[in-house]
């Protein structure tokens, strides 16, 4: 089962530059791989990650195979107002994923 | 007849995207085509220099399948003057591209962290765009001891 960890901090203060970590479980098969029997392994990837504050885009990214397994992603990003972080996985074989956290803003 | 030509048209391509690598990216190191390639396709015709970026990442990695990286650029990351993308390359990969992080005047600061897959030892570069749509680059050499992706899945 995919899962999601995410690491925002619960409160800040305006203008505060705050640090988002994530990690979500997922395999990330390269597609580079051979089975005992030469087949190769189909690729498994995700392939972009995203990150909204109340909707609107503040962090992207595009991911290769050579992110290791569980794409682990920190970033950075300034709060301006309470709200809501979304964060979304999407990649091979229809995979997709989201998660949220929230923060308040003093 | 038809094969002379042939190998002299491939021959000839060969030595001007050789020259027009070395224009682009200092120092100008033997990498393959492909990680030049890849990184004309992010920055076009543009020039990139070297500095204002930091590629934080361990010389000397036991497991090339999980490499902490860090890079941050330097920025005052101001609605003027901030860091547009980071886009981070390998050399012995199967395929050069590690990652593009798509970051903004907002991000506040410009620093991303990841964990990536050498499947070499190798160098890993990373570039980044700024808001006046300049590049800039940081290189870093790395020693793996057990190489990624090689291993056969069970």
């Amino acid at each position: 089962m995919p899962s999601a960890l995410i690491n925002v901090p619960k409160k800040a203060r305006r203008g505060d530059v705050i640090e988002i970590k994530t990690l979500m479980s997922h395999i990330m098969e390269t597609g580079y791989r051979h089975t005992a029997s030469g087949d190769v392994v189909p690729r498994d990837i995700i392939t972009s990650f995203t990150c909204r504050f109340n909707g609107t885009e503040v962090f992207r990214a595009d991911l290769y195979p050579a992110i290791a397994a569980n794409p682990f992603i920190t970033f950075f990003t300034t709060v301006t107002e309470s709200g809501k972080f979304e964060f979304e996985w999407i990649g091979d074989k229809g995979f997709s994923e989201t998660a949220q956290a929230s923060i308040t803003v003093e | 007849m038809a094969n002379s030509n042939h190998t002299t048209r491939r021959t000839v391509l060969g030595l001007a995207g050789g020259a027009a690598a070395l224009v682009i990216v200092r120092p100008a190191d033997a990498t393959p085509a492909m990680l030049q390639a890849a990184i004309r396709n992010v920055v076009g015709e543009a020039n990139v220099r070297a500095g204002k970026v930091k590629l934080d990442i361990p010389p000397l990695v036991e497991n090339g399948n999980t490499v902490p990286m860090t890079v941050s650029v330097t920025s005052p990351m101001t609605a003027d003057e901030y860091v547009k993308s980071i886009h981070v390359f390998n050399e012995k990969n199967p395929q050069p591209n590690i990652g593009n992080f798509y970051l903004g005047p907002r991000a506040g600061r410009a620093q991303i962290s990841t964990r990536i897959r050498l499947a070499d030892s190798q160098k890993v570069t990373a570039i980044a765009r700024l808001s006046d749509d300049t590049f800039w680059s940081a290189t870093a050499d790395v020693v793996v001891t057990l190489a990624a992706c090689t291993e056969e899945a069970i």
